[in-house]
């Protein structure tokens, strides 16, 4: 009886350990990519190689300006695209697609979809755009990243306005006030902080993006010629430097990584700080 | 200014009374209830055939055991009942003269407004944008309006001096009895002939409870007030006509100091006596 | 909807008839309507988006058939395309990602809701999502430049220590499957963690109480209540993460080497399905190579769906019960 005890006792210790270790090992995981990535992109970082152009290839120096810009860009029209898709569709499904047929169908192609791996909606977006209009472009992009989002979108308004108290709801239509206008005016800015971070992850997740552009935004070492010719994108000017033999590239690499690193991480995390809500605004 | 108070509201009905009103009240008809039936999805009636005429400008009280119907028979009143997935509601309800089936439900609730069990301000809004909320939201511009409508309401729902000096912050920070004189106010901010009452102090203390049946009192010198209350006492301090409801049928409606001191029905008897069960 | 007659109300008998105010109605209808529309193109894109893969890629299709699958040849310069190194390789580096990162990923999801305080479950929970926020281009970098030089200084002695196995023979070149898989991991493990950790949550505080009261240590507690009662929950993210790593393009592509071998040993260079389409499509020499390559596509989107799928299905199941 009490050896057993004490083999039980010790069981114990050494499977909580392990746990802890795992623990341990996923925390640090984080910690040595921020860590090193900020080491070795800090070094390289400077004002110059925010604001300028790339270098042609064979010289050292240069900047990613072009990519940064680029990104904003196609990021944002994807966010302009996506968005209000997403929460459109997000708003039909809480108000008007509890149950039904319809409904159902949407719910579960949107979560298809938000399995669907970015490179595969890339080349939807290949097949889409690109092939039609026989050029690369930043449009083509920008679709594929708002298809990666809208499903994002689409899930958490379901949520956030599935979530608004009913009575709130009631209390609108009970003023003489149309369906249309308490559901728009009432009930959606209800679940707006909600629906705002959620669109903050999906934004911050697309800039992260990368598959899905090597083959519709293509890249460029220009600036941005408008939405209908290929563009240079942050990620993909990253993945571009990385893969090359050059030493200096290398350098550069690490350098936009930290850039890209700090907006996603910053993007992310205050989103989901935003999100807790303050104490007691749910009932 | 409402297209709908234009209308001549001893316009006959389409179709006769089915049935004469079990105890005609004294003064003027506002609502007349006749047959009325309803119920939720899938389930069997939760009214069960209920008449009343409810007195213009008297408090007229619902009283019964919980699940008796009385939430479901007012929310019929303003077709609040029917926005639920599934409710069904038949019989007549005439409103001034005219079936409240045959009015658009929207308009319908700007003549009918509601105020519910728990206070229910819209949190994305100031104290000053929950009272006009139903204003602004039907389209209202006119500020100077607008601002003297808000303060008027404020006054009657006796909320103006606690909050004329606050009237840009957020309407969930007052306390819980301040935020149903708040829906109150914002219910008479639209100006409706009658003003339904689910339960409005179920969820508040005491003296909060007083502070609103002192206002009732008031404000019924103006509108029609319709209040569902599992509180008897309520019920006898407040209400000019008291209906008593038991399983989906009205068992006894009239004048509330006869019900309370000589109930003609024996199950009335039994409720107001506290021996029910 | 041509009609000039006046529009005669209908009988209003026993006050049924509904004459809608014109203008609210039309509001509600417009309104509802437009968001309909909005919701339809969600599903019109899951369509379209598989009408356009399988059109795109007829060609490979009717020239190869399901053939195409199992053949291992793929050489754009003579038209061979088989798809089989590309299958190979995504399914050896998901189930090692997977091996890695379930225990890993489920082991901390124990320690965060069964033992850490609250505050460090919280702070660890976060670093956590934020792990998984890192884009995957930022970690095939890393897999670049300090993986794959750690995988081939590791190599030469783990192949001395396990050589027997056919799995840890061959030359040391660091990129291959098994870099590939352990970047795979660390991309999964904060969604492994993530949603084991929900799943943990949700178990009933009386059924652990319960057998704490019977005198069990935590981990049989553990053991006992926590994981039979979460095990759905979990098979759903462990799917979930499947799906991911299927998928999973930029990190995989920068360290698995890119050859299109099959090759029994975790350390030789191989290639996947996404990695494939991500480093040929923008340049594919012609219509038969790009058919190809979309006809990967199309298998790749096919297998998500169905893993996805299951994924849904265990954790619809899971909703129903709570």
């Amino acid at each position: 009886m009490n050896s057993s005890y004490a083999r039980r006792r010790r069981v114990n210790a050494l499977m909580l350990a392990l746990t802890a270790l795992c623990a341990a090992v996923s925390a640090s995981v984080l910690l040595g990519i921020l860590g090193y990535i900020a080491w070795r992109g800090a070094s390289s970082l400077s004002w110059a190689f925010l604001t300028r152009l790339p270098a042609p290839v064979g010289e050292t120096g240069g900047g990613i300006a072009n990519a940064i810009v680029g990104s904003a860009k196609v990021v944002g029209t994807a966010a302009l695209l996506g968005i209000p898709v997403g929460v459109a569709s997000g708003l039909y499904l809480a108000e008007y697609g509890r149950r039904g047929r319809f409904g159902f169908l949407v719910r579960y192609a949107a979560d298809v979809m938000n399995g669907v791996p970015s490179i595969v909606i890339g080349l939807f977006a290949y097949a889409l755009v690109v092939m039609p209009m026989k050029r690369f472009s930043a449009l083509s992009g920008s679709v594929a990243l708002a298809l990666i989002m809208i499903p994002v979108v689409l899930r958490s308004t379901e949520d956030f306005v599935g979530q608004v108290p009913g009575t709130i709801r009631e209390a609108a239509l009970a003023l003489g006030v149309p369906r249309w206008k308490a559901v728009a005016f009432v009930v959606l800015p209800t679940a707006r902080r909600g629906i705002l971070t959620a669109s903050l992850l999906a934004l911050s997740r697309a800039a992260g993006e990368t598959a899905p552009l090597i083959f519709t935004s293509f890249g460029s070492p220009y600036w941005d010629q408008g939405l209908l010719n290929p563009i240079a994108t942050l990620p993909q000017t990253l993945y571009n430097y990385a893969i090359s033999p050059y030493e200096d590239w290398h350098r550069q690499a690490w350098a936009a990584a930290l850039v890209l690193m700090l907006f996603v991480l910053a993007v992310n995390a205050s989103a989901r700080l935003w999100l807790r809500p303050p104490q007691g605004s749910s009932s | 200014m409402n297209p709908i108070m234009n209308q001549d509201p001893a316009a006959p009905s389409s179709t006769p009374a089915p049935a004469p009103p079990p105890r005609a009240a004294a003064k003027p008809v506002a609502l007349s209830v006749r047959d009325l039936r309803a119920g939720y999805a899938g389930g069997a009636a939760v009214l069960k055939g209920v008449s009343l005429d409810i007195s213009e400008r008297r408090v007229t009280a619902i009283i019964g055991p919980s699940g008796c119907g009385k939430s479901t028979l007012i929310r019929c009143l303003n077709r609040l009942h029917e926005a639920l997935p599934g409710a069904f509601c038949d019989g007549q309800i005439m409103l001034g003269g005219r079936s409240v089936l045959d009015w658009d439900p929207v308009l319908l609730r700007r003549e009918v407004g509601m105020v519910f069990q728990r206070p229910n301000p819209f949190p994305t809004m100031n104290i000053f944008d929950n009272v006009a909320a139903g204003l602004t939201l039907n389209g209202e511009r006119d500020r100077a309006k607008i601002a003297e409508r808000v303060e008027s309401s404020l006054r009657r729902a006796a909320l103006w001096d606690e909050v004329k000096d606050k009237l840009k912050s957020p309407g969930t920070g007052l306390s819980g009895g301040q935020q149903q004189r708040l829906c109150i106010a914002r219910a008479l901010a639209v100006e409706p002939r009658v003003l339904l009452m689910d339960e409005p102090c179920s969820a508040l203390d005491p003296v909060a409870t007083a502070r609103i049946e002192e206002l009732l009192l008031e404000i019924k010198e103006t509108l029609t007030v319709v209040i569902v209350t599992h509180n008897m006492q309520q019920a006898a301090r407040v209400s000019e006509y008291t209906a008593f409801m038991l399983s989906g049928e009205l068992v006894e409606f009239g004048p509330t100091q006869g019900l309370f001191t000589k109930p003609a029905d024996k199950r009335t008897e039994d409720y107001v006596t506290g021996r029910f069960g | 909807m041509g009609c000039a007659a006046p529009v005669i109300p209908p009988p209003t008998g026993r006050g049924r008839a509904r004459v809608p105010g014109p203008r609210e109605r039309a509001g509600d209808a417009f309104f509802r309507r437009a968001l309909a529309v909005a919701a339809s193109l969600i599903l019109l894109v899951a369509l379209a988006l598989a009408w356009q893969l399988a059109s795109a890629s007829r060609q490979t299709w009717t020239s190869l058939g399901p053939a195409f699958l199992w053949r291992t040849g793929w050489n754009p310069v003579d038209d061979s395309f088989g798809a089989l190194p590309f299958l190979y390789g995504t399914a050896v580096t998901s189930a090692l990602a997977m091996l890695i990162a379930l225990p890993l990923g489920v082991g901390s999801a124990i320690f965060l809701t069964e033992l850490a305080p609250r505050r460090a479950a919280q702070a660890l929970s976060f670093a956590v999502e934020l792990l998984a926020a890192v884009p995957s281009v930022i970690l095939g970098l890393m897999g670049v430049f300090l993986l794959v030089p750690a995988v081939r200084a590791v190599e030469p002695p783990l192949s001395r220590a396990l050589g027997f196995l056919p799995l840890f023979r061959g030359a040391p070149y660091g990129v291959g499957l098994l870099s590939a898989g352990l970047i795979l991991a660390v991309m999964i493990l904060p969604y492994i963690t993530a949603i084991s950790r929900e799943v943990l949550l949700t178990v009933p505080r009386p059924l652990k109480e319960g057998m704490h009261a019977l005198g069990a240590t935590r981990w049989e507690v553990v053991r006992g209540v926590c994981l039979p009662y979460a095990r759905t929950g979990i098979a759903g993210a462990a799917f979930l993460a499947l799906g991911r790593a299927l998928g999973e393009t930029m990190a995989v592509t920068m360290v698995i080497g890119n050859a299109p071998t099959i090759s029994a040993s975790l350390f030789s260079p191989a290639y996947t399905m996404s990695a494939v389409i991500a480093n040929e499509l923008a340049e594919a020499a012609g219509d038969a190579h790009l058919s190809a390559l979309i006809a990967v596509g199309l298998t790749l989107f096919a297998l998500t769906v169905v893993i996805n799928g299951l994924a849904r299905l265990l954790i619809y199941r899971l909703e129903n019960r709570s």
